[in-house]
C-alpha cells in the first residue's frame, strides 16, 4: 500500500515551521505533498472563497488549500494559539480551521490540532503526540520522529539566525550580491508569510538584492536581543509575530550598520496597524533613520513598488553621501 | 487632576457617576460629532479600527473643555484594544497635548499595577467606594433595561420620536438622582410610560431581528449610524444579548447576577467555531446561532472594519445562516461609512426578509 499522503498549504506558517512539520510526518510514514509557490491562479482561488475583508495572506492560504483539496488524504491546518508562553500570534490563526471549513465543501480529513503554549510555554510535543496518536500511529515512533522534527527544526532556526532567509533554505533562492558590490544594509521587518512569500511580497528581497542592498530580517536576529528591545517597552507584545517586528524595528533604529527600514505589512494586518504606527513613530522622531512603510494586498502593482524601493535606496544613498 | 473617558454608549453616565462617587471631578467629552470623528481620523494610524479613531477625537474634545487625565482599558490580547492606551498617549504627546492617559489592564494579569491605580484614583473610603459602584451599577442597569424595551417598543410608539423622549428625560433623572430606591422607582415608570406610548396596534409587517458583533460599535450609536433607530422606524423590533451590564457583570462580576448575557455563547458557536479567538469573536457566532434557534427572522452583524475576530466570525456565519435558514446581514463601519449608503442596504434587508415571510406563509396555504 503506497503511503498516505498530508498536503501542507505553501503559506502562513510554512515559512516559519516547515521543517519541523515536514520531518514530523515524513518519519511516521506519510509522504507530505506541499502545494505549489503562491501564483495568481492560486490567489484568485483564494480571493473567491474569502470573505472580501480578510487579510491577503490568509485569502492566499485559502487559495493553497484549495489546490490540496481532492489531492491529498489529509490536510494539515493546525489552529495556531500562541506559540509562544503568554502571547498569541492572531485571531484569524485560532479561528482558522473552522474558517476553511464553513467555506470548502469536499475537504479531505482536516488535521486541526490545537497548538497552545500559551500558559505552559511547552505545548509542541503534546500537540504533534496527540496527532499521532489520532492517525493511529504507536507512541515510541511518534516519540522518535517528534524527537528528530525538533533537532531539524532548530538547526533551520540556526541557519536563519546566521542570515539566511527561508526563501534560500525553503525555496531555493540563491543571494545574488557579488562580492564587495553591496552597498547598504537596510531592514526588512514585517510577518515572515508577506515578506518570504515572494508572489506576495513582488520578490521584494531580489529586488532589494538586486540592486546590491543586503537585508535584515526578524529572524537573522539573535531572540536575545528581540526579547530585551520589547522588556524596554512600556508594555509588552502579546503578538508573537509583533513582537519580533517590533524587536528587531527597533533593533535597527539603533545599529548604525543599517542605514534604513522597510516595514511589510498587509492591508488591514489588525497587529501591524498598531505596530508600524509606534515603530514609524520611533523613526521619525529623531529623524535619523530613513523609514518605508509599505502595505500590499491583492491589488499591489509591481512597477508601483519598484518605484517605490529605488526611490528609497537612491535617497539613503545620497544621504550617505551627504 | 480632571478625569474623562471616551464615550461608548452609556459607558460616561456609568463612569461619571463611579468617579465622582470617588472623589474625582470629570468632564465628559462633548457628544460625538462629525468633527469628533475627523479629529480622530486626522491623527490616527489609518488602518486603526473606527473605535480607536473615534476615542482620539473624544479625548481631544475633552482636554479642550479642560480635562487633564483619560481612563481607558488595557487588555492582553490577541484584540487590538490591549494596545489602544499606548498608541493613543503616543499620539496625544506627538500632538502637543499633555493629557495623561491612566490605562487600567486587567487585575488578574496586572494585579500590583491594578492596584496601585485603583489607590491612585479612590479619593474616598472604601464604604463610600463600594456605595459608589452599587450606584454606578444600578443606573447603568437601570438605563439598559429601558433602552431594551425601546428597541422592542420603538417601532409601535404611536407619536414618532415618543420613546426618544422617555429615554432622554430618564436619562437625565438618573443622572441627577444618587438614591438606589429612586433609580429603580424611576426605572418602574418610565417603563409604565413607555408601554403606553406604544399604542399602535400590531401590524402584520412587523419583524423581528438581532444585533450582534462587536461590543463598540454594537453599543454606539454614532458609531454604528444610529442602525437601532433606522430599523425600528422599518417597524423592525430588536433584541441583542449585548449591553454594557451584561459586559460588566460577565467580565467584571464574574457573572454574579443571572442576567442575559453572552455566557453560555461557547457552547452554542460549537460546532461552528470550537476556539476563543479575542474580542467577541465567539460571542458573535454563539449568540448568532442563540438568537437563529429562538426564531428571529433576521440577524445583523456590526463591526469595525478590519476588526480580527468579528471576521473570523463573518466568515463562519454563512454556514450558520445556511443551516439555520436565517438571513444575516453583516456591516462593517469606518471613517467612510455613510448613513445614506447604510439605510440603502438596511432597507433591502428588511425588504427580503418580509418577502421571504409572504413566500413562507403562501407556501404553507
Amino acid at each position: 500500500m503506497s503511503p498516505k499522503t498530508i498536503g501542507i498549504p505553501r503559506a502562513l506558517f510554512y515559512y516559519y515551521l516547515f521543517p519541523l512539520w515536514n520531518c514530523f510526518f515524513t518519519e511516521l510514514g506519510f509522504k507530505v505533498k506541499l502545494s505549489r509557490k503562491t501564483d495568481k491562479t492560486l490567489v484568485d482561488l483564494g480571493v473567491q472563497k474569502a470573505v472580501d475583508e480578510l487579510c491577503y495572506p490568509v485569502k492566499i492560504y485559502y487559495g493553497h488549500l484549495a489546490s490540496l483539496v481532492g489531492e491529498v488524504d489529509y490536510i494539515f491546518l493546525p489552529r495556531l494559539i500562541s506559540i509562544e508562553k503568554g502571547n498569541y500570534i492572531c485571531p484569524k490563526f485560532m479561528g482558522l480551521p473552522d474558517m476553511i471549513k464553513a467555506n470548502f465543501i469536499n475537504l479531505p480529513e482536516i488535521i486541526d490540532e490545537k497548538f497552545d503554549f500559551k500558559s505552559t510555554g511547552r505545548g509542541l510535543t503534546d500537540s504533534l503526540k496527540s496527532i499521532g496518536q489520532k492517525l493511529g500511529i504507536e507512541a515510541a515512533k511518534t516519540k522518535r520522529a517528534l524527537k528528530k522534527a525538533q533537532v531539524i527544526q532548530n538547526k533551520y532556526e540556526e541557519e536563519l539566525q546566521k542570515g539566511f532567509t527561508p526563501v534560500e533554505l525553503l525555496e531555493g533562492y540563491k543571494k545574488n550580491i557579488p562580492a564587495g558590490k553591496e552597498i547598504m544594509t537596510i531592514g526588512l521587518v514585517g510577518h515572515g508569510y508577506n515578506i518570504y512569500d515572494s508572489y506576495a511580497s513582488q520578490n521584494i528581497i531580489k529586488k532589494l538584492e538586486d540592486m546590491y542592498v543586503r537585508v535584515v530580517t526578524p529572524e537573522m536576529v539573535d531572540k536575545k536581543i528581540l526579547e530585551a528591545v520589547n522588556k524596554s517597552q512600556p508594555k509588552q507584545m502579546y503578538w508573537s509575530l509583533g513582537k519580533k517586528s517590533l524587536g528587531c524595528s527597533l533593533y535597527v533604529k539603533e545599529n548604525k550598520q543599517i542605514t534604513g527600514l522597510i516595514y511589510l505589512s498587509s492591508f488591514g494586518c489588525g497587529p501591524d496597524s498598531m505596530l508600524a504606527e509606534l515603530v514609524e513613530k520611533r523613526f521619525r522622531r529623531n529623524g535619523q533613520k530613513p523609514f518605508l512603510n509599505i502595505v500590499i494586498d491583492e491589488h499591489t502593482g509591481e512597477a508601483g513598488l519598484q518605484t517605490r524601493l529605488e526611490a528609497f535606496i537612491d535617497m539613503i544613498a545620497r544621504r550617505e553621501v551627504i | 487632576m480632571i478625569l474623562t473617558v471616551p464615550h461608548m454608549g452609556p459607558i460616561t453616565m456609568t463612569a461619571q457617576t463611579l468617579l465622582e462617587g470617588i472623589g474625582q471631578r470629570v468632564i465628559l467629552p462633548p457628544p460625538c460629532t462629525k468633527k469628533t470623528l475627523s479629529l480622530g481620523s486626522q491623527y490616527s494610524p489609518e488602518f486603526a479600527c473606527l473605535p480607536l479613531k473615534i476615542n482620539i477625537g473624544n479625548l481631544i474634545e475633552a482636554y479642550e473643555l479642560g480635562a487633564d487625565t483619560a481612563l481607558m482599558v488595557g487588555g492582553i490580547g490577541p484584540c487590538r484594544i490591549g494596545y489602544y492606551g499606548y498608541v493613543q498617549q503616543d499620539i496625544l504627546n506627538e500632538i502637543g497635548i499633555d493629557m495623561e492617559i491612566i490605562i487600567l489592564e486587567p487585575p488578574f494579569s496586572h494585579p500590583k499595577d491594578f492596584w496601585l491605580k485603583i489607590q491612585r484614583l479612590r479619593k474616598v473610603s472604601w464604604k463610600k467606594t463600594l456605595k459608589a459602584i452599587y450606584l454606578a451599577w444600578l443606573k447603568t442597569r437601570m438605563l439598559d433595561l429601558l433602552e431594551a424595551r425601546a428597541l422592542i417598543l420603538r417601532p409601535l410608539e404611536l407619536n414618532r420620536g415618543a420613546m426618544d423622549y422617555l429615554l432622554d428625560s430618564a436619562k437625565n433623572e438618573l443622572k441627577l438622582t444618587g438614591r438606589p430606591d429612586l433609580i429603580k422607582q424611576i426605572k418602574k415608570i418610565y417603563l409604565k410610560r413607555m408601554s403606553e406610548a406604544a399604542s399602535k396596534p400590531t401590524p402584520p409587517s412587523l419583524i423581528k431581528i438581532a444585533i450582534v458583533g462587536e461590543i463598540y460599535t454594537v453599543l454606539e450609536p454614532f458609531a454604528n449610524q444610529n442602525i437601532e433607530h433606522h430599523l425600528n422606524y422599518l417597524g423592525v423590533q430588536i433584541v441583542r444579548c449585548l449591553y454594557l451590564s451584561s459586559w460588566v457583570n460577565e467580565h467584571l462580576l464574574g457573572g454574579l447576577l443571572k442576567i442575559e448575557g453572552t455566557k453560555n455563547t461557547a457552547d452554542f458557536a460549537k460546532p461552528f467555531l470550537n476556539s476563543f479567538v479575542g474580542g467577541h469573536g465567539r460571542e458573535t457566532v454563539g449568540s448568532t446561532v442563540q438568537f437563529a434557534s429562538a426564531g428571529v427572522d433576521g440577524i445583523i452583524q456590526v463591526a469595525p472594519l478590519t476588526c480580527m475576530p468579528e471576521i473570523v466570525a463573518h466568515s463562519i456565519l454563512p454556514k450558520v445562516s445556511n443551516e439555520y435558514q436565517v438571513p444575516i446581514l453583516t456591516l462593517y463601519v469606518d471613517e467612510q461609512t455613510g448613513e445614506a449608503g447604510l439605510i440603502t442596504r438596511l432597507e433591502a434587508f428588511v425588504d427580503m426578509i418580509r418577502q421571504k415571510k409572504r413566500r413562507m406563509i403562501v407556501n404553507n396555504g
